[in-house]
């Protein structure tokens, strides 16, 4: 859009081309478009959030049911939203396993991302396809396979299947993140540092490690999203260890209950502003 | 520093450029690559054994190699292949046709807000994707929000019905999988480069002509990441037709999934899990003779 491309126009001006004023509405199809779309997107948003302050009639001293039509302002699930243990559990099942399988997959997604982004060795087309694959096989392939894995074992499902299962189909996502920054690291900081009497382990916790630590941390909360947020390699591998979208799911059966709602508005609004926070920091940076 | 470590060679030009030879990359991806085989490799050669094996769930499995099992699981689940295919199908076009101007626009027209934009846009992802099919359930209940409004103003029949049906499952698949579809669609077309469109019109093309012989056949290499993003996991998807569809929408992940943990049919729901696979690693090689395998990997 510079100069290369302004200077032939500018010679051309006597004679523009057919694309003049005519159509001048059509402008405003695609913004109209865009900003439909984004509403289309955020629609089941916006009716959690307002559904989640919504009143429930009556509902037979059983848990209540969010009902279709409004009935009038609450608070009352934001204040009894411990009433369900089940569903406590579950988001404490969910939160414990989100917490150890990122911490897994880090450490290992690190050690992979940094050995993929700086050596060449024996076995890294295999682990890049492995990488790929593990990213790429559709959820109910993997979730299918480690329970036959399981199976197979004679390993009862539970919380640690859980946990072993999401940290692997974390440390995938996570080595990619990481190789992405550390391919871009300039190394002979590294290096400079180790001119300056540093032994390689110094370099790498003073020099490396704080320069992925962005990418690290990029990878651990990737990691905690993928792990709060799945349901189908968790149903397969969960056994009688309730996590939340699978508690979610079957409780809906008969009717959400409004914490639900009230939850899920919770945990939006954390992480949407975790993330609002985080570009906003990282821009400034840049 | 090379010659740090090894005082005695000479310094080739651009050294850190060239990765060095030394087990420090074994040591680095042992742990994860070993993660990988026993949770990721062993596993899938776990269940080829029990997509293999005949018996009960009561009396057990034994290793018998029925490779029968798997011409018994396509014939017996035909419907629900043909069923994921055409779903799948549907749904990346679906998703493809209503991602694509947005993608362009935001990324052609977003200006400053280019990232606000996408912010926005991946907003609703931040609610499980569980949670937010629920909510689909509940604002397309036959009584709910949209259908018992429209039915109590007499403009739909009080039978009519969008929970249960195809299209209400394909809906679904489809709005999950839109950022799929419009990440890659933006970075790609983000990529192109102004100056060809501009040039392209200085030299008489029409907007729609630049359009198709510049923008669309620049921005290939997006549409078809975005279609494998897309489409790999629309075919395995069960969740919504499970909360969504009705008993005709049964897709082959539901077979796969109620095979697996209610009936405890393993044999039938691991040869099934591998005719997916199989699916998808057809549609890949169909794929990358018809694209290139270079692109396969790019995406």
């Amino acid at each position: 859009m510079s100069a290369v491309a302004t200077e032939p126009r500018r010679i051309q001006t006597p004679a523009p081309p057919a694309r003049g004023p005519r159509k001048r509405w059509t402008r405003f199809v695609l913004p109209t478009y865009v900003v439909a779309f984004i509403l289309y997107i955020s629609f089941p948003i916006l009716v959690i959030v307002l559904f989640s302050f919504n009143q429930t009639r009556g509902g037979f001293g059983t848990s209540p049911r969010v009902k279709t039509t409004w009935i009038g302002f609450t608070t009352d699930w934001y204040r009894r939203l411990f009433d369900l243990p089940d569903l406590t559990t579950a988001l404490r099942h969910s939160l414990t396993i989100g917490v150890l399988s990122a911490l897994a997959a880090t450490t290992l997604g690190t050690l992979l991302g940094l050995a993929l982004a700086r050596y060449r060795f024996r076995g890294r087309g295999g682990a890049d396809f492995a990488i790929f694959l593990s990213i790429s096989a559709p959820e109910i392939v993997l979730g299918a396979a480690l329970a036959s894995f399981f199976v197979a074992l004679g390993l009862s499902r539970g919380g640690f299947t859980l946990f072993l299962s999401h940290s692997m189909f974390s440390v995938a996502f996570v080595a990619v993140t990481v190789r992405a920054r550390a391919a871009g690291l300039d190394r002979s900081l590294e290096a400079a540092a180790m001119d300056l009497g540093a032994n390689p382990v110094t370099a790498f916790f003073k020099v490396t490690l704080p320069l992925l630590f962005p990418a690290i941390l990029a990878g651990f909360l990737l990691a905690f999203a993928l792990s709060m947020d799945d349901f189908v390699i968790s149903q397969f591998t969960q056994g009688p260890f309730t996590m939340f979208p699978t508690w979610v799911l079957g409780a809906t059966r008969v009717g959400i209950p409004p914490h639900v709602f009230a939850f899920a508005t919770i945990i939006f609004l954390t992480g949407a502003t975790l993330a609002g926070v985080q570009a906003l920091v990282s821009r400034r940076r840049t | 520093m090379e010659r740090h470590l090894q005082p005695d060679l000479p310094v080739v030009e651009a050294p850190e450029r060239r990765p060095r030879r030394s087990k420090a990359p074994y040591g680095l991806a042992a742990p994860g690559l070993l993660w990988l085989l026993v949770l990721f490799v062993i596993p899938m050669i776990a269940m080829l054994s029990l997509s293999l094996q005949t018996g009960t769930s009561l009396e057990g499995f034994r290793q018998t190699f029925r490779f029968a099992n798997f011409t018994d699981a396509l014939s017996q689940n035909g419907v629900y292949v043909v069923r994921s295919i055409r779903n799948a199908v549907i749904v990346t076009a679906i998703a493809l046709l209503l991602a694509y101007p947005v993608a362009y626009w935001i990324a052609f027209y977003g200006g400053k807000f280019k990232n606000v934009f996408l912010f926005l846009l991946l907003l609703p992802f931040f609610i499980s994707f569980v949670i937010r099919t629920v909510a689909w359930s509940f604002i397309l209940s036959d009584n709910g929000i949209i259908l018992g409004s429209l039915k109590s103003i007499g403009l739909l029949p009080e039978s009519y019905r969008v929970l249960g049906t195809t299209m209400a499952v394909i809906a679904g698949i489809t709005y999950n999988l839109l950022p799929f579809t419009i990440l890659p669609l933006y970075v790609s077309l983000e990529q192109i480069d102004r100056r060809l469109v501009e040039a392209a019109k200085d030299l008489y093309a029409s907007r729609t002509k630049a359009f198709t012989k510049v923008v669309l056949p620049l921005s290939m290499p997006g549409i078809f990441a975005a279609l494998l993003l897309t489409s790999i996991p629309a075919i395995g998807d069960y969740v919504n037709a499970q909360v969504l569809g009705g008993p005709g929408t049964t897709m082959i992940g539901n077979v796969i999934q109620s095979e697996f943990l209610r009936d405890r049919n393993y044999p039938e729901a691991a040869a099934l899990a591998f005719v997916l696979m199989g699916i998808l690693l057809v549609g890949a090689i169909v794929y990358a003779r018809v694209l290139g395998t270079e692109r396969i990997t790019e995406a």
